[in-house]
């Protein structure tokens, strides 16, 4: 019976069945939350399914329709992909439970069949094995994360999505121009084909310089970040998880594969400078800038611009610790994907409770709305990188590797940014306890939404104590390369 | 089954699962929260009876569970461990019953309850520690726990006080964490050994070593109060009396005393220490910290602050302690981890005591308050005179190993400021005594609740009562086997100065 | 220089045209079509680069790759579009809040 589990081409299932899952929920609105959530567990079950067939056979790659590279499409599955998959589905389980109890029709018609073409969309972005098929992926996560965010149909969330669409777009094309220069210059659009044929040559150049600014500009880093806060704010708060938690993850993805497929070898010491310094940057900027925020949407959205920056300030640091440092970001993507993803759902939880996000109008909810301030709490451990949880073991990972390389600014920046990060989280808890100068009228907020939140948030601490397995699994294909400093 | 490999683990989870269940109850089932209190309480008593009977028997209890690849998380009963985590342990019991009676009636107890749980959670993790990535992660775990202790009241004040708490501790992590990681890198382990386990870390790294010293115990002194990190510890009277009990005599000021005697004698090693000049300026911050802590104690009128005061004075004995690097010192320093903490616990839940059931928050208000409520103030009496180093009260002790450690090793000079500080000590409890026991009392107290017949409620009686015999226990029966100068002379032995 | 290179460059420079237009102009459907100026200018140097040498046949893998690109573009731009006529009806006119501020 086991045998059977594994010969299933899961890694095709994860695409199909969002797809067909979307479609059906466009066709048919009236059980478009029973169908969507079926869909989204089933995923999670598939997910697992090819997590035991990766762990069994090793690396996974298929050619979809018996076409192999590079003239077809190839679906590759190593360590890495699997965590991305792993986050999206733990994330989209616990986003589509909230959505349940968060959207009425008619916006759940318009919810669900986006969210499972994002979800889609995000499935064959991890498992694509070539540079083209990334963008088709791109432009339809792209596509549905705008019109998703476009939601609620009010004033704000219109601009948030255009500003978000312009943005997106642009990263787009600049990506697409970078893979044509690509492809003139070494005949092949596969990732791994690319690695071994590439050479130090003009074009190269010049489609690092456009792949990395339109990613970087998709992945919100500074100063590409402008266009986050107003979309993340203004979108519904499930939607707001997912494009914090996962959307911009994806792009981020991309340019890391990259790098350690393509790019890195080639030893561009002034693009890692660059990227650690836009980190850096991000990291600073977007916390002190979460701080000075009155509304709870607008701080988490920055918070994302400066989690984001950790990301980045790997770069400088991985040629010389192995794969300490590219652990770090593994760790510090999923830990932030679950802990931000649990922060937004808190905040909609308390719109919900008390019509508004203000932050310093909190009245009392420590008592009154007791397992979603639990949620924010433990989240809040993980974003500022506090043991036990993700978060911490994430900084303390980058921490090592800049030590070891003694690169101090990278460290006290990193540092900083964790303390700046308490400082915006726990102005939220303190505002918790206090009492609101005038009382508001609350409503009551579904028990799947605040146990969506809760759990996400418990997750993020779990994952504290889980990674050696974790990496081991991560390890799984070498996608770091072989370490050459010995631990 | 191998007990003794989950031994360690079982004894942080006896707080751990109570506090859990405790933070899911209704506000109306106290019986079921205070059955579960106790009897957390009590398992780990129990816990630790059998682990302190298996390390005589010569036992090993170890837990170690992987936490990052090359890492691991590990609890271990060691001495030094044992001796905090049954200090621990007993005033956990001691402050719950103070606490379910101190706060009868109040909101939000289960709550409170069930951080107050996770606070000894923490400290049990702190002293339980195997190495320092273990002892960080519950350094800074007890920080997060005590956070919502300090803001239970809600107000504005509180918040306050809790931000600036925060303020303080998360540097303070941020510094330790920075300094673990650095070490990590300079020596590939960070297992707790006797005499340090820096031996092999190379000359040219001297400087790194000096500065991850200062950034360790710059952490470990913003919870141990040293000066200038001090600043939160009298902000911090705003929580309720069980809070500043616990914290004062127990967990926060004594997990930055603890770390402080890990990282000197088993991350550096004393030698080591001594010879990279570092413990010396260590003893100056303390002595500076003793007397300025005293100092500031003299000017206060509230009560509760006046205590914070001394207790940041009363902490850097611990620290002065190691910093004088001698076998005699050593033992003062750690039995003093003991005698501070059951002797500034008698005086806060006195201080509660008189809040509670007189509205007393002041000194001027005391007047006459020893005929009115004899068995508190007795205890308050025996616990003020142990800290100026009466004897035979257990602070005595402490300070007489303390002067002989100092003269062993010819530092001369802290004679002067144990000497400065016991009559500053007198100077700011004397008043008090003579206050309470001989002046005549006010026409009405500030806000009197009735209790019939008895002083106060069984539950505000009894602990501080319990700890006061404590600490003259301590004192007067210093030369019986197990009693805390035993176990100070086994670790000093045990640990720092094998043949 | 061969056509091919001829028509690269041309395509560079619409690229580049449009660039500077979506970041400049205010006007959403502006910026819309400053956005498909930018996706002709790339599908002219996918198709441009496609030619290798002068007498071989072209390279049909770009030319792939730009019909998938011309969908794609469609698509974006009729979403694109869509959100620009929901915002005028919101707010009167067909330009983002703040624009030039940030």
């Amino acid at each position: 019976m086991a045998a059977i589990f594994l010969e299933i081409p899961w890694a095709v299932v994860l695409i199909l069945l969002p797809l067909s899952g979307a479609m059906a929920c466009f066709l048919w609105p009236a059980v478009a939350k029973s169908v969507g959530l079926v869909t989204v567990s089933m995923l999670a079950l598939s997910v697992a399914g090819l997590v035991w067939q990766v762990m069994e056979y090793g690396v996974y790659r298929h050619a979809v329709g018996g076409w192999g590279a590079p003239l077809g499409i190839d679906l590759y599955a190593d360590g890495l992909s699997l965590l991305m998959l792993a986050m999206t589905a733990l994330v989209g389980l616990a986003v589509s439970i909230y959505a349940t109890g968060y959207f009425e029709q008619p916006h759940a018609a318009r919810f669900w069949p986006l969210w499972l073409l994002l979800l889609a969309a995000l499935n064959a972005l991890f498992l694509a094995a070539d540079i083209f098929n990334l963008y088709v992926t791109l432009e339809l996560m792209g596509l549905a994360a705008v019109a998703l965010s476009a939601l609620s149909g009010s004033r704000d969330a219109l601009g948030g999505a255009m500003r978000y669409l312009l943005a997106t777009l642009l990263g787009s094309l600049a990506y697409l121009f970078g893979v044509a220069l690509l492809y003139h210059g070494f005949g092949s659009v596969d990732m791994a084909i690319l690695g071994q044929r590439l050479e130090a040559t003009p074009i190269v150049w010049a489609a690092l310089a456009l792949m990395t600014t339109g990613l970087a500009l998709k992945t919100a880093l500074f100063p590409f970040h402008f266009w986050l806060p107003p979309a993340h704010a203004s979108a519904p708060a499930p939607v707001s998880a997912v494009l914090s938690a996962l959307v911009v993850k994806a792009s981020f993805y991309i340019l890391l594969r990259l790098w350690l497929e393509i790019f890195g070898p080639l030893g561009v010491e002034g693009v890692e400078t660059l990227l650690g310094l836009l980190g850096a940057a991000a990291v600073l900027w977007g916390s002190v800038q979460a701080l000075r925020q009155t509304r709870l949407k607008l701080l988490v959205a920055y918070s994302t611009v400066a989690q984001i920056g950790y990301l980045f300030l790997a770069f400088p640091l991985a040629a010389g610790s192995g794969i300490t440092a590219w652990n770090a970001v593994a760790y510090l993507a999923l830990s932030h994907a679950l802990a931000k993803a649990a922060m937004f759902l808190v905040a909609g939880n308390l719109l919900r409770f008390g019509g508004h996000d203000r932050i310093a109008d909190l009245d009392r909810v420590v008592q009154r709305l007791p397992l979603t301030v639990t949620a924010f709490a433990l989240a809040g451990v993980s974003i500022m990188g506090l043991p036990p949880s993700g978060g911490f073991i994430g900084k303390w990972l980058l921490l090592e590797a800049a030590l070891q390389q003694g690169r101090w600014d990278l460290a006290v920046v990193m540092m900083l940014g964790g303390l700046l990060a308490a400082g915006y989280v726990f102005k939220v808890l303190g505002f918790a306890f206090t009492q609101a100068g005038v009382p508001h009228e609350s409503k009551t907020v579904p028990a799947s939404m605040e146990w969506a939140a809760l759990l996400l948030a418990v997750a993020a601490i779990v994952l504290g104590f889980l990674a050696a397995p974790l990496l081991a699994l991560v390890g799984i294909g070498a996608p770091f390369g072989i370490s050459e400093v010995a631990p | 089954m191998n007990w003794n490999a989950w031994l360690p683990l079982l004894m942080v989870a006896s707080s751990l699962l109570p506090g859990l269940v405790i933070f899911g109850l209704g506000e109306q089932r106290f019986r079921l929260r205070t059955a579960l209190n106790l009897s957390g309480a009590l398992a780990k008593l129990a816990l630790v009876g059998w682990m302190l009977w298996g390390v005589y028997h010569g036992q090993h209890f170890e837990t170690r569970l992987p936490l990052l690849p090359d890492l691991d998380l590990v609890l271990r009963a060691g001495p030094l461990s044992l001796l905090f985590v049954t200090l621990s342990a007993g005033l956990w019991l001691l402050t719950t019953i103070y606490a379910i009676g101190y706060l009868e009636g109040s909101p939000h107890r289960s709550r409170f309850f069930g951080f107050f749980s996770l606070c000894v959670t923490a400290t049990v993790g702190v002293a339980m520690s195997g190495n320092l990535i273990t002892f960080l992660l519950f350094y800074e775990l007890l920080t997060l726990a005590t956070y919502p202790l300090i803001v239970h009241r809600g107000t504005e004040e509180a918040r306050r006080a809790g931000q600036s708490y925060l303020v303080y501790t998360l540097c303070g992590g941020a510094a330790l964490l920075l300094g673990t990681v650095w070490l990590y890198t300079l020596t590939g382990t960070l297992e707790f050994t006797p005499r340090g386990f820096i031996h092999a870390v190379g000359e040219e790294h001297h400087l790194a070593l000096v500065v991850i010293f200062i950034l360790m115990i710059g952490g470990l002194g913003v919870k141990a109060a040293l000066v200038p990190l001090h600043g939160w510890l009298p902000k911090a009277m705003v929580a309720p009396a069980p809070v500043s009990a616990l914290l004062h005599a127990v967990a926060v000021v004594k997990a930055g005393a603890f770390g402080i005697i890990r990282v000197v004698y088993e991350v550096f090693g004393v030698e080591r220490a001594a010879m990279l000049g570092l413990t010396g300026p260590l003893a100056v911050v303390a002595a500076v910290t003793i007397i300025y802590g005293s100092v500031r104690a003299l000017f206060q009128d509230d009560l509760k602050r006046r205590l914070a005061f001394s207790t940041i004075s009363q902490v850097s004995y611990i620290a002065l302690g190691v910093a004088i690097a001698g076998p005699i010192a050593t033992i003062g320093g750690v039995v003093h981890l003991v005698h501070q903490g059951l002797m500034k616990i008698t005086l806060f839940f006195c201080a509660g005591n008189l809040a509670e059931t007189l509205g007393i928050h002041k000194i001027s208000e005391m007047n006459g308050v020893g005929r009115r409520m004899p068995w508190t103030m007795a205890a308050f009496t025996v616990g003020a005179l142990g800290m100026i180093g009466a004897p035979p009260i257990a602070g005595f002790i402490s300070k007489w190993y303390l002067g002989l450690g100092a003269l062993e090793v010819g530092q001369g000079w802290v004679l002067l400021v144990l000497a400065g500080s016991s009559l500053l000590n007198a100077a700011y409890f004397l008043p008090i005594l003579y206050r309470a026991w001989f002046r005549a009392p006010a026409d009405a107290w500030p806000h009197e609740h009735d209790f019939g017949d008895k002083e106060t409620a069984w539950a505000l009686l009894l602990p501080p009562v319990i700890t006061a015999l404590l600490a003259l226990g301590a004192g007067l029966l210093a030369a019986a086997p197990f009693s805390p100068l035993e176990w100070a002379q086994l670790i000093s032995q045990r640990e720092f100065y094998q043949p | 220089m061969s056509t091919a290179f001829f028509y690269a460059l041309v395509g560079v420079g619409l690229f580049c045209l449009g660039l500077y237009t979506l970041i400049v102009q205010a006007h959403l459907l502006r910026k819309i079509l400053a956005f498909n100026v930018m996706g002709s200018g790339v599908f002219l140097v996918l198709v441009a680069l496609a030619k290798r040498t002068e007498d071989a046949l072209p390279d049909p893998v770009p030319h792939a790759m730009v019909i998938t690109g011309i969908v794609v573009a469609v698509s974006a731009t009729a979403l694109a579009l869509t959100l620009m006529l929901k915002l005028a009806k919101e707010t009167g006119k067909a330009e983002l809040a703040g624009e030039g501020e940030e």
